[in-house]
């Protein structure tokens, strides 16, 4: 077992072919006070990913080259979970990491599993902080609808975790390195690739100009109370750099595309702002971890004020655009 | 068709919940069936239904949990739906297990029922709303070495018997895929694949009494030192309630509730 601060890390690299979003940076940031870390991309690393490797001190990305009955696989059939947890594992014995760790999605909670499964190594979803308790690794988790805060150990080497987007501010390294691209060659287990991709199909638009919903530091979200009109919400989002989320009442009306919630998307974001949202317990298991929490509503009684910092009892038809529109002249009047 | 559909007896999700000595403390008369497994039952039973009547007579939707004895709970709610049999998995050993010997002792148990006839799916909800890891499904598919189906918003079965393939759409995270592999596979069904339908009077008047059938570790081969908090991975070292938030600073919008909120923002610094 090693000593604080000489782990090896292992991050794996989502959208390596574009460049790394603010989660995948923390991930680094959160390894470095760890030991040494490593990147593990799906595909080429773009220019701008290589950069940004260097910038945060990354030295080595492994670039998985996956084969399948000696046929090497490429394309949809790469971002299958089983092949992505062979993938790490393969990485994971080649680097011989302490901890891998992944940003908080679906799919990558459940390569994770796998990859746990792979490895024997402990496994911790949704961690909101990571550190080195000496003899193992220790990680933090908010639960119960971010009521109570959990730590625990991690009783195995390796260690496999996702963390949660805003966990800590992406810092550069101290000092930038060139970062090297290495092959990461393995053939995958015939279970692996024993589901097919019949289709895949990326959604570029997806809050094109927006920050990702799972990963903004400011979110608005607009529930049943805005009537199928999110323009109130969208306004206030874009005065504040935020990104729009809904409930998923909103979403099934066909009002907006992606819901918080315990089924949908978690958030902790700096600054959660919820217009005509009740802040029923499925939404709230999704949002409560939020550092400030801000609810716009009619109803005095609304369950979301109970764990709200600030709120207006008002209609929001009114309340978010005379508030983007101060934010907006604040904005303008500081330059 | 025999569908295995693995469900959790979880608290109300509006009860209060906490931890005692590293574990989660739950009531027994708080408990449910975990929601979102509702749905995994649901899509057992249309799959079955759907089935050519010759077919269906001999088909069969098995419920199966890994818990203490108040998680027949759960089991009944599902005989109510329409599930076929009911088996609970429970033995003091399984205490304080992590996913990994949750996955193990859920696998065991379908091998069992595969050795008593072909198992052609397991289908699971898309996580349970205690713990919300949502990773189980996926580790039933590893230990199971089956294929996995996962986080499916929509479930398809063709073929002939002995010959089928599920077929899944899941969108997640701005990606849509569709996804097909052979039976036997492992499917989680997300709350959009379905509406679970009401209980049935007459089956809930017969629930009452059906038996639910209770295997134990030894019955299912499963080394006890493998589960439970001798085979967890992690621990628990600390657990603490979070202190209450204090009390929101409420506005009244009486025309000037938008400068307000703008002005508590830039107060705050978080614009
Ligand atoms: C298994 C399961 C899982 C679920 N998962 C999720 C989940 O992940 N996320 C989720 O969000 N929901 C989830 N739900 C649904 C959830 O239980 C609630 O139904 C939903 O969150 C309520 O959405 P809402 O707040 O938009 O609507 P409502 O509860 O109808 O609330 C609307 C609010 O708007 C207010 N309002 C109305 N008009 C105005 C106005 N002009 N100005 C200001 N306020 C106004 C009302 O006072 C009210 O408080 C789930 C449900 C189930 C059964």
């Amino acid at each position: 077992m090693s000593t604080p601060g000489t782990r090896t890390v292992l991050v794996l690299l989502d959208s390596a072919g574009t460049e790394l979003r603010s989660p995948v940076l923390e991930l680094i940031t959160v390894g470095r006070s760890l030991g040494r870390v490593e990147a593990v991309a799906l595909e080429a690393p773009s220019v701008d990913v290589l950069a940004q490797l260097g910038a945060y001190g990354v030295a080595l990305v492994r670039q998985a080259e996956p084969s399948s009955g000696g046929e090497v696989v490429t394309g949809d059939a790469l971002h299958l979970t089983p092949v992505v947890a062979e993938v790490l594992a393969a990485a994971t014995r080649a680097s011989d990491a302490d901890a891998v760790l992944l940003t908080s999605s679906f799919p990558n909670k459940e390569a994770a599993a796998r990859l746990a499964f792979l490895t024997e190594a402990g496994l911790v979803i949704d961690a909101s902080a990571l550190t080195d308790g000496g003899t193992h690794l220790v990680a933090d988790k908010r639960v119960f609808a971010g009521s109570w805060d959990v730590r625990s150990e991690i009783v195995t080497d390796p260690a496999v975790l996702t963390l949660r987007a805003n966990s800590v501010v992406p810092q550069p390294a101290e000092v930038a390195v060139a970062t090297e691209v290495g092959a990461l060659r393995l053939e995958l287990s015939p279970a692996a690739t024993a589901t097919r991709v019949v289709s895949r199909t990326v959604d570029e638009s997806a809050g094109a100009g927006r920050p990702a919903l799972g990963e903004a530091a400011i979110v608005v979200a607009g529930g049943r109370g805005t009537n199928g009109d999110f323009g109130p919400v969208t306004e206030l989002a874009d005065a504040l750099g935020a990104a729009v989320g809904a409930t998923r009442d909103a979403v099934y009306e066909g009002w907006h595309d992606q819901f918080v919630g315990q089924t949908g998307v978690t958030v902790a974001p700096r600054l959660y702002i919820g217009a005509g949202v009740s802040g029923a317990p499925h939404h709230r298991g999704g949002m409560q971890a939020s550092q400030v929490i801000v609810a716009v509503n009619n109803d005095p009684e609304c369950p979301l004020f109970e764990i709200s910092d600030f709120a207006v009892v008002g209609d929001l038809a009114d309340v978010l655009p005379q508030a983007a529109e101060v934010l907006r002249e604040h904005r303008s009047s500081q330059g | 068709m025999r569908i295995v559909v693995a469900v959790k007896y979880v608290p109300d999700i509006h009860a209060d919940r906490g931890f005692e000595g590293g574990r989660v403390v739950r009531r027994a008369d708080e408990g449910t069936l975990n929601e979102l497994d509702e749905n995994a039952v649901e899509a057992a039973l249309r799959l079955k239904e759907a089935l050519p009547e010759a077919e269906r007579e001999t088909s069969e939707v098995i419920v199966l949990t890994v818990a203490g004895p108040d998680a027949d709970g759960a089991v009944r709610r599902s005989y109510q739906l329409g599930a076929d049999r009911g088996v609970r998995v429970s033995d003091d050993a399984i205490a304080g297990s992590d996913y990994f010997g949750t996955a193990r002792v859920l696998a065991a148990a379908v091998r069992r029922l595969a050795d008593e006839a072909p198992v052609d799916l397991v289908v699971t909800g898309m996580a349970a709303l205690d713990g919300l890891g949502s990773v189980v499904p996926a580790l039933l598919s590893a230990e199971l070495d089956l294929p996995q189906l996962t986080l499916a918003g929509k479930l398809e079965v063709d073929g002939e018997p002995g010959a089928r393939t599920a077929r899944v759409t899941r969108e997640l995270d701005g990606v849509e895929e569709v996804l097909e592999a052979p039976l036997p596979a492992v499917v989680s069904v997300t709350d959009h694949a379905n509406d679970p339908r009401m209980p049935n009077f007459k089956l809930i008047m017969a629930a009452r009494t059906r038996p639910v059938e209770a295997w134990s570790l030894a019955d299912l081969g499963v080394d006890p030192a493998l589960v439970g908090e001798t085979g967890a991975r992690s621990r628990v070292t600390d657990a603490s309630p979070r202190p209450p938030r204090p009390d929101a600073e409420i506005v009244v919008d009486k025309g000037e509730g938008g400068r307000a909120l703008a002005e508590f923002l830039i107060r705050n610094d978080l614009v």
